[in-house]
């Protein structure tokens, strides 16, 4: 902006009788703004995928405001979103690798003492090896995130499944969405909604199964807001078990029993089968039938009496019915007997059910963890699909069940890259011998390197660096903190989230196993977190934009951005600590002759040297990274290593898209997404896709849009797969007698690592509350504001008493969210997890409270 | 020694010649002292500052100043600690109780401990539910620098709201200018408000956009002669005076007249006739419901 010299003497006459008059003024023509260099990142916060304008001058974030271009909030943003350049500048950043030592030496019970990177990884890498070498695959594991960028993800998951040979890698969507995933995987075949963030102005009615929306998808509830207000007929119907911010909008209350969503589920197919409204045509054409094994216990220790007393623990095998047998199977779900399972009035049920119904209505159903942290979570996924198959409202504009995550990422990592313990990318799984081999292929790797999930290339046992066969190598999440505390993994390296905090039961399993004296567990992140402070070895990680990053959020868009500043000390991100690491160690530490032998060119190498200087993921060169407009961005992984590594790690894991064996995952090439604000994949000839497995809008389905196809199962049908009501695994009881529910609140992000640093939030939402009803805090004697204890069988927190505000429960209920490290709410919480999914139930466990 | 007590001892509490003496020729002293402050000084402690709030159940100021013994009874046993004493220089009456919403606002204990420790009514123990005091009044002060009319999702002093739902709630509008979100509008209800001034305090901005003003600042008062019309024709039941006539219309075949409702209805365009607006009301009175 130019100012003649009138306009200056004017301007800085009316700025300096308002700096003597104490007010300040508005940035208008004076300089202020001047120089700042402003560019795309996306938001590190939900599953929503804002896209953010951040401001940086002088090396600093100074600015940021909502991206105005971006489809999915057009410049609007939540609370979090608004305070997004505060996250990196808390004063207690972590700036240098931190080891417990004592006399100079690594001390389990020492003190933290500034180390340097080498000492750090060698100490590492001392300790890796050696439980590797003793312990087998499962001796070390990587606990990640789906907060990783997509190249931090792809990169851990190389380095443990080719570098160590170990499967034990599992992400905190673990925690999150592998519900989802599994349903999907059961149903489709192929992982990831339908649908996309249009069905929003597109549905008529929506349904939120499980899912406070509008406090942990803020920018989704205010198109789903405005949707209900300017559109006649739209309905929403919220379910859950105690009423939220979403009950405002609500046009049908249900409040159900916890645990008994599964008896709603299959009453709404009940209704629409008796009153033959499901689509005849449709589901002769897409659907399979298909039965599954009940009574499969809630994913405890194999000794847990709950366990043994299961007839099929963990067993989810499916086998083929016909349409008449599955409305045999759902026929006992009545309007009566659903209503006596879940407390809600008939009313309500059938207003739910004729909304499905309805032939002219297009629905949409939208879940996060009330349907995903569910000991029966793939099967309530499951049902939440089978209406929608039932009744053909699916794979088209305002129509379909559609998760929505958590985290940022947990699609485009996570669940995209696949760094799950049974993953690989792009919807491979390491169960088929012929995916490894295609792994193998990609990364040229000798054949039986990626540890199978028997640990058998068909009827061969791999042999491990342990001289032992393989034996069964998959270990997810729980199962991780389970191993420590037993002393079958010795090793465990936390990137990008808290688990300390987050994981349930965090008494018997968690602290335990983190604290024995001959475990080793290593924590990265930006803060020392409840977890960091709980490790043995911290090291400072590069942050969000300090690092050139990208996420995929919930609707199938791939975001990217450069890297803005640089992070503070000598923290490194992710990616770079990951690879770095890999140096260290020797392909004949880690891998046994026999395979050895099978490449001879690898040996003496490092394993950096066979993961990343492959060819492929150092192909493209040391570049300046500018923008459109010329200006020039650091990326210091790539002054580091001397190549591109985001992009190479990118472009060889597009090849798993290109050319593996199962299609609908392809993505646009590196450099596209610099330029657009996000892609919608499947992107074929630079086309998104919005609508997938229906002609017309999938470019993997031929023909009309009257044509489906879902060709994630050979024969083109999804699955509806029976599932019936069966108990949570922890009701109240005349001891501990009522609900314990976890959640979230809008204003901090999951364990409040970042959020709780920003100190307009900390203020707006200081501490975790128990919200409870008035009338079961007087029966305990308890007030509005008075502290209160809460006990379950694993342990007790206090807390203030909220008998006001944004969430009621019914009578029997409470809910507290965990985002307080001042209270550990995962003390009280049961390591419960879905059988199948292994997915952490955080929402049903049996609690007491008195007054503190 | 400050205070402005004005026949509040009148026939009460007598002070002895010889003290009234003394007082007057150190309140003299002290004027002599500090001059022009002083001046000053008395005319503060009569109008408190805009953003010093009086304890739940506080008498009118006049009246109040007038029963407040300044035992500070009150301040100490507030559970939280968010109860002050006037002093020199903050411009309340010395020992008189007050609070600072932006710093710690009243957090409306059920049992509301402050009145029961206070010893002369000057907060008035007829209070006994805290939803009923009227501390002050919250004002939607800068409707400009309210992230809520950007459309962003904050609403973080709807949220903190002790009496949510009523004394705070959210106006639905559509966002023109995205064209595909809802603008989520905080409402301060004045029947409800108690002016704890919990959204004051938890206003994400550097300065907050809602504020707890004392009663006489931040309310209006409409004429003496004007009444509500759809607020008396409810309380009556029916219309004031003799109702509308049935309207006829020349109307072509598809078409009708709601008089009292939505105006002209072109069959044609079926049932779908719903405006925003008429959404929106609907909405409201849902929730008001609720």
């Amino acid at each position: 902006m130019k100012l003649n010299r009138r306009d200056f003497i004017k301007n800085n006459a009316v700025a300096a009788a308002a700096t003597a008059a104490g007010v300040t003024l508005p940035a208008v023509s004076v300089a202020g703004d001047d120089g700042i260099r402003w560019d795309k990142v996306a938001c590190r916060f939900c599953g929503t995928g804002c896209s953010v304008l951040l401001g940086v001058k002088d090396g600093k974030a100074v600015a940021s405001q909502g991206d105005p271009d971006a489809p999915v909030n057009k410049g609007i943003q939540c609370i979090k979103g608004y305070f997004l350049p505060k996250i990196m500048y808390g004063k207690d950043r972590l700036t240098q690798p931190m080891l417990r030592k004592k006399n100079g030496k690594y001390d389990k019970n020492g003190k933290f003492e500034p180390i340097s990177w080498d000492e750090a990884f060698k100490t590492m890498a001392e300790k890796w090896v050696a439980a590797r070498k003793k312990n087998g695959p499962k001796g070390v594991g990587i606990f990640g995130s789906g907060q990783w960028t997509i190249w931090e993800g792809y990169a851990a998951q190389k380095l443990m499944k080719a570098g160590f040979r170990s499967n034990s890698i599992d992400p905190n969507a673990r925690h999150c969405m592998a519900s989802a995933v599994g349903a999907f995987m059961r149903a489709f075949g192929i992982d990831e909604p339908m649908g996309c963030y249009d069905d929003l102005e597109h549905a008529d009615g929506f349904v939120l199964w499980g899912s406070n929306m509008a406090e942990m998808h803020p920018i989704l509830w205010s198109r789903l807001t405005d949707t209900r207000l300017t559109k006649p007929g739209c309905e929403v119907h919220v379910l859950s078990t105690f009423k939220h911010r979403c009950f405002e909008l609500s046009d049908n209350d249900i409040i159900f029993e916890p645990q008994s969503d599964l008896a709603i589920g299959n009453y709404v197919a009940n209704y629409i089968i008796q009153n033959k409204a499901y689509d005849k045509d449709f589901v002769a054409k897409h659907v399979n039938f298909k039965k599954t094994p009940t009574d499969i216990g809630y994913g405890l220790r194999p000794e847990h009496p709950l366990q043994k007393a299961a007839k099929n623990p963990n067993k989810g095998a499916l086998s083929g019915i016909t349409f008449e047998e599955y409305a045999k199977s759902v026929a006992p779900y009545t309007i009566e007997k659903a209503s006596e399972i879940s407390g809600v009035p008939k009313a309500n049920l059938l207003k739910l059910a004729k909304l499905f119904a309805d032939p002219k209505k297009n629905v949409v159903s939208y879940w996060t963890m009330g349907l995903n942290q569910h000991t029966r979570g793939v099967w309530m996924n499951g049902l939440v699909y089978n209406i929608h198959l039932l009744t053909g409202k699916i794979s088209k504009p305002g129509c379909g069940p559609f998760s929505l995550t958590g985290q940022p990422s947990a699609c485009g990592t996570a669940r995209e890259v696949g760094t799950f313990t049974h993953r690989l990318p792009a919807d491979l799984v390491v169960k088929k011998d012929a995916h490894c081999k295609f792994a193998e292929k990609i990364w040229k790797l000798p054949e039986g390197t990626i540890p199978r999930h028997n640990g058998m290339v068909g009827k061969v046992a791999q042999t491990d660096i342990t001289g032992k066969p393989m034996g069964k190598t998959l270990i997810h999440a729980v199962a991780m903190h389970r191993a420590l505390k037993d002393e079958k993994m010795h090793c465990f390296w936390v990137q990008c989230n808290n688990n300390m905090q987050a994981a349930a039961n965090l008494n018997e399993e968690s602290y335990p196993g983190w604290r024995n004296p001959n475990n080793f567990i290593t924590v990265t992140d930006p803060y020392p977190t409840v977890s960091g402070i709980a490790a043995d070895l911290m090291l400072p990680t590069a942050m969000w934009c300090e690092k050139e990053g990208a996420y995929g959020n919930s609707e199938r868009r791939t975001q990217f951005w450069r890297q803005q500043v640089k992070a503070p000390g000598e923290a490194r991100s992710d990616v770079w600590q990951t690879m770095e690491f890999s140096k260290y160690v020797k392909v004949e530490d880690v891998w046994d002759e026999a395979l050895l032998a099978k490449a001879p060119e690898y040996r003496g190498k490092t394993l950096f040297d066979v993961l990343y200087a492959n060819g492929q993921v150092d192909k493209f060169p040391k570049q300046e990274v500018t923008d459109s407009d010329g200006n020039k961005y650091e990326n210091d992984e790539m002054d580091y290593f001397g190549f591109y590594p985001q992009k190479g790690l990118f472009e060889e894991y597009r090849r798993f898209q290109y050319e593996g064996p199962k299609k609908g995952h392809e993505m646009a090439p590196y450099d596209a997404y610099h330029k657009a604000r996000g892609l919608r994949w499947p992107v074929i000839d630079g086309k998104e896709t919005l609508y997938r497995f229906r002609g017309g809008y999938d470019p993997h389905v031929k023909g009309g849009k009257d044509v489906v196809e879902f060709y994630g199962k050979p024969d083109g049908k999804a699955n509806i797969i029976t599932a019936p009501y069966e108990p949570a695994a922890e009701p109240p009881d005349a001891e501990y007698d009522l609900w314990l529910c976890t959640g979230r609140v809008l204003e901090h992000w999951h364990s409040g690592t970042m959020t709780r640093r920003v100190p307009e939030l900390y203020r707006a939402v200081p501490d975790a509350v128990v919200f409870m009803h008035k009338a079961d805090a007087k029966k305990r004697k308890l007030r509005q504001g008075q502290m209160a204890k809460l006990q379950t069988r694993r342990g007790e927190v206090v807390a203030r008493v909220e008998t006001r505000g944004r969430n009621r429960p019914p009578k029997g209920l409470v809910f507290i969210p965990w985002f307080d490290a001042n209270r550990l709410v995962n003390k009280l919480t049961l390591d419960q997890t879905d059988p199948l999914s292994k997915e952490t139930d955080y929402k049903k466990q049996a609690v007491k409270i008195t007054k503190a | 020694m400050f205070d402005s007590g004005n026949g509040k001892g009148q026939g009460k509490s007598e002070l002895s010649r010889r003290r009234f003496l003394s007082g007057v020729l150190k309140t003299a002293c002290g004027v002599g002292l500090m001059g022009v402050g002083v001046g000053l000084y008395s005319e503060k402690a009569s109008s408190l500052p805009a953003l010093a709030i009086r304890p739940p159940g506080a008498l009118p100021e006049d009246e109040f100043l007038n029963a407040c013994i300044r035992c500070g009874l009150c301040v100490k046993d507030c559970p939280f600690d968010m109860l002050l004493l006037g002093q020199m220089g903050n411009g309340v009456a010395a020992g008189t109780p007050f609070f600072t919403a932006r710093d710690a606002p009243c957090e409306m204990c059920e049992d509301i401990p402050c009145i029961k420790a206070c010893p002369t009514n000057a907060l008035d123990h007829s209070l006994t539910n805290i939803e009923d005091a009227r501390m002050g009044l919250a004002v939607l002060v800068d409707q400009k620098t309210c992230v809520a009319f950007l459309g962003l999702r904050c609403e973080i002093c709807y949220n903190a709201c002790p009496v949510q739902g009523k004394a705070l709630t959210l106006n639905y509008e559509h966002n023109a200018r995205s064209g595909k979100h809802a603008l989520f509008i905080p409402v301060v209800h004045e029947d409800y408000c108690t002016g704890c001034g919990i959204c004051e305090k938890v206003c994400i901005l550097e300065e907050a956009a809602i504020k707890v003003l004392p009663n006489h600042l931040a309310k209006g008062k409409l004429a003496g002669h004007y009444r509500i019309g759809w607020e008396e024709k409810a309380k009556a039941g029916k219309s004031l005076v003799t109702p509308d006539i049935e309207h006829k219309y020349n109307l072509p075949e598809g078409a009708r007249y709601d008089h009292q409702g939505k105006g002209m209805i072109i069959e044609s365009e079926g049932i779908g006739v719903d405006r925003p607006v008429d959404q929106m009301n609907m909405l409201r009175q849902q929730m008001e419901k609720k």
